[in-house]
């Protein structure tokens, strides 16, 4: 990687002559970061609510499909309708995704794509034409498909969104804990020789059940908040009870899933990453048993340097970590040792007051959120609905918290990786296209922030408006023609 | 047959899938202020692609994510050096996919419907123009070479791209799909807004046809090959044929000549490349081939299994799709006071 760094550098003064002095202090990598962060964080603000509503949808289809209960056919259309304001965002912010890979990290691309590239195409080819081509039977196919046929549609779509999430997170995976590979000296890259052990990563098959879990917590709390918001105005009411307390148990559901997933998933990261889990925990030193305890709160600097009060599990970090009572955890000072040895002398630690308290925030939120639901399961049980303003409103507030929860989540998981791209095998700094000025990237991140500044706003806006409007009464089509419009 | 020219054919595949479909949605999208007169029209104007659009983007994702698998050192350097032309076509896309979804919904949030409205057809107008233009530009400019250096990086701007060969593959490209839309909106619609847009996909064909005879003459005497050749005839006298059936109200028949008409251009572009696939004009030797840019043997076999089984099924249910959704939109099937 040596020769090309020169190289890189050696381009980036002749493409700079040209350029107004100010103009040449703007990094390529440092802005091609935060256009990736940003667009990531963007992209991830609509897919849990896809993942997760996706089956909800199809599971209120499905109860109308067997019962014939008009009550289930308007929630089915309703969320149906939320689902599909969200999806569209999902859809057109990934495609960005795909191409930065090409624009902004060209190096990357061509050192991993050998490995990297196959799970991202066989989630084209396996499951993102599935999803877009039954998506668009459902939205279309109300009147035109028999009823069974039609529910068909939305689980095929189920089963597009999901392996399409599968198929990223096992890529993802690949960042995290290279396996399935092999180094090609002579050609610089890393190529793949094991396509099952990329798809059987230790960290995709625990990542994708978190993910999942915590994507019903949202898609819940959302359901949740949409009942809540009617019956506070007495409005809709029998339909909103069912929703209200269809999603509360999506919401517990989905919460005792999150935590039970992030153990496997904490396990692995130990296993993997352990330099990720120090930083969680900003553990400088090695510490065994009660040593290794879990810190729920600090007041001072995280930085090991002064620590003026905390609150501290003794042994609950060695238990996260390695589930015995005795187990020990390795830290921070002691990996950058043995990183240094290995790697050659720079920093190997990730930014730790993020990532300690990204993970704190993460799994606070998402304990917050399950507590949420819990108490709503109580104030609801046996169908009283007569309940305080306030029991509504924080239904309705508390919407946002799974979804901060997650993108957390993903910041620590990302950031906990640096200052590796490719955990062990290319740094971050590596990995940027050699061929871009920081004026371009420049370009773009103002281009993207700014269209998806506004498509937020409107997103926000359509999506609160169609959760305001409650269900319809549904108007029977005299004509089945007219049904194949939906624009 | 080696596997990495298997990959150039399925990468060359998935594009062609790309342009006949996504072709035509571009196409429709602009006519939208040639042909819709009124909301109504502009309404039967976009359901008439409506169920489809979004499974014929995805063939671009997929185009490029076979692009990563089986040739990453063309799509790295491809895609670092094509850097803003593909910042548009993102933008664009995701203007024309959003409005798509959010024209009919201005209503709900008490948006002044007719500002509102307006404001996203022409978010669907450019979000179709544009991308038909500059993926013209882009392709053009690799079967042409671009400046690349030995580490195979792009050593251009943006304007060298806007050579006078590059522009006009994408004015070829632009007015070939909106012929290309033009002539699915006669197949897709009744009445008056059918025979509008068979009026205007004969004058905008008939420009088509001038551009690609001069983009793919200019193509075939750079690049000779008797497949480029053969193609390139192919595409030509069926472009004409279409044209002459369009006159004709032989929509089927035009439509199916256009599809076919994209298949050999696009190919004879293809055939005109092979066996390079990112030709360098600083030096010949630095330009990447199928050799030097494809993947491991390992990998091309992992992704040719993968390949041989699902292209073959995503073709049979986007068929079934179109069959579901066969029937003509029309200004009666738009409901009365819905948005």
């Amino acid at each position: 990687m040596k020769g090309q760094n020169i190289s890189f550098r050696e381009r980036e003064k002749e493409m700079h002559t040209a350029i107004p002095a100010v103009l040449t202090e703007l990094s390529a990598l440092d802005l091609s970061r935060w256009q990736f962060g940003l667009t990531t964080v963007y992209h991830f603000l609509f897919v849990p609510l896809t993942i997760g509503m996706v089956v909800l949808v199809a599971i209120l289809q499905t109860v109308w499909v067997r019962t014939n209960d008009e009550k289930f056919l308007k929630l089915t259309k309703l969320f149906g309708k939320i689902f599909l304001i969200n999806f569209a965002m999902g859809v057109v912010t990934g495609i960005v995704q795909e191409f930065q890979f090409g624009m902004n990290w060209s190096d990357y691309s061509r050192f991993v794509g050998d490995v990297f590239g196959a799970p991202l195409a066989m989630e084209g080819l396996l499951a993102f034409f599935f999803e877009a081509t039954f998506i668009g039977l459902w939205i279309f196919g109300w009147d035109r498909l028999p009823k069974k046929v039609h529910l068909a549609t939305i689980w095929m779509t189920a089963l597009g969104v999901w392996l399409s999430a599968y198929f990223i997170l096992a890529a993802n995976a690949f960042m995290q804990n290279p396996v399935g590979y092999e180094i090609n000296e002579a050609k610089n890259r890393a190529e793949l020789v094991d396509i099952g052990a990329v798809l059987t990563n230790i960290v995709a098959i625990n990542q994708f059940p978190h993910t999942i879990t915590a994507s019903f917590m949202f898609a819940g709390a959302v359901i949740v908040a949409v009942g809540a918001y009617h019956l506070k105005r007495k409005q809709f009411v029998e339909p909103m009870q069912t929703a209200t307390r269809f999603g509360l148990w999506t919401v517990l559901l989905g919460g005792i899933g999150t935590v039970i997933t992030g153990d496997g998933l904490g396990l692995a990261m130990v296993q993997t990453q352990p330099m990720k889990m120090a930083a969680a925990e900003a553990l400088y030193d090695t510490a065994t048993g009660a040593d290794a305890s879990f810190s729920l709160f600090t007041i001072g600097t995280p930085d090991g340097v002064s620590e003026l009060f905390s609150v501290r599990i003794p042994y609950l970090l060695s238990f996260l970590s390695t589930h015995t009572m005795d187990g020990t955890v390795e830290g921070l000072n002691n990996l950058q040792a043995q990183y240094t040895e290995l790697y050659g002398p720079g920093n190997y630690m990730p930014v730790i007051w993020i990532t300690y308290w990204a993970f704190r925030w993460m799994i606070g939120l998402g304990l917050l959120s399950a507590l949420v639901a819990v108490t709503g399961l109580v104030l609801t049980r046996k169908w009283k609905y007569n309940l305080p303003n306030w029991v509504w409103n924080t239904a309705i507030w508390a919407v946002p918290l799974p979804l901060l929860g997650i993108s957390i989540g993903w910041m620590f998981t990302e950031m906990g990786r640096q200052p590796w791209i490719v955990f062990k095998l290319m740094k971050t700094a590596d990995a940027v296209s050699p061929g871009i000025n920081g004026v371009d990237v420049l370009i773009s991140l103002v281009v993207f922030t700014l269209i998806y500044g506004t498509l937020g706003v409107v997103e926000f806006k359509l999506l609160f408006a169609a959760a305001q409007k409650g269900v319809e009464e549904q108007k029977t089509p005299e004509d089945a023609d007219k049904m194949a419009v939906a624009y | 047959m080696q596997l990495n020219e298997i990959w150039f054919l399925i990468v060359g595949f998935l594009f062609i899938g790309y342009f006949v479909l996504d072709g035509f949605d571009f196409g429709v999208g602009m006519s939208l202020p040639f042909l819709g007169k009124d909301d109504t029209d502009r309404r039967v104007l976009i359901n008439s692609i409506g169920p489809v659009w979004d499974l014929n983007e995805t063939w671009v994702i997929v185009a490029g994510a076979s692009l990563f698998a089986a040739f990453p050192e063309w799509y790295a350097s491809l895609f670092s050096g094509f850097y803003l032309p593909l910042l548009l076509i993102l933008a664009a896309l995701i203007m024309r996919g959003v409005a798509f979804e959010y024209r009919g919904k201005g209503h709900t949030i008490g948006a002044d419907e007719k500002k509102w409205k307006s404001r996203f057809d022409w978010m669907i107008v450019i979000g179709s123009a544009l991308p038909a233009l500059l993926w013209g530009v882009a392709f053009a400019n690799i079967v042409q070479g671009v400046p690349l250096n030995k580490d195979h990086i792009y050593t251009g701007t943006l304007f060298t791209l806007l050579n006078p060969y590059g522009l006009l593959g994408g004015l070829v490209t632009l007015t070939l799909f909106f012929t290309h839309g033009l002539v699915f909106i006669t197949l897709k619609t009744d009445g008056d807004i059918k025979d509008r847009a068979r009026a205007l996909a004969t004058k905008v064909g008939l420009v088509a046809t001038v551009l690609a005879a001069v983009f793919l003459v200019w193509t075939l005497i750079a690049h000779f090959s008797v497949l480029g050749f053969i193609l390139t005839g192919l595409a030509a006298l069926s472009l004409i044929a279409a044209l002459f059936a369009n006159h004709q109200k032989r929509e089927g028949v035009s439509f199916s000549l256009l599809v076919f008409t994209i298949i050999t251009a696009v190919g004879s572009l293809f055939a005109a490349l092979f066996p390079n696939v990112f030709p360098s004009i600083t030096d010949p030797a630095f330009s990447l081939t199928i050799d030097n840019a494809s993947s491991s043997e390992y990998t091309l076999t992992v992704m040719t299994w993968v390949a041989v089984f699902m292209i073959p099924l995503v073709l049979v249910y986007q068929g079934w799709t179109y069959w579901v959704f066969r029937k003509r939109v029309t200004r009666k099937s738009i409901p009365a006071g819905s948005h």
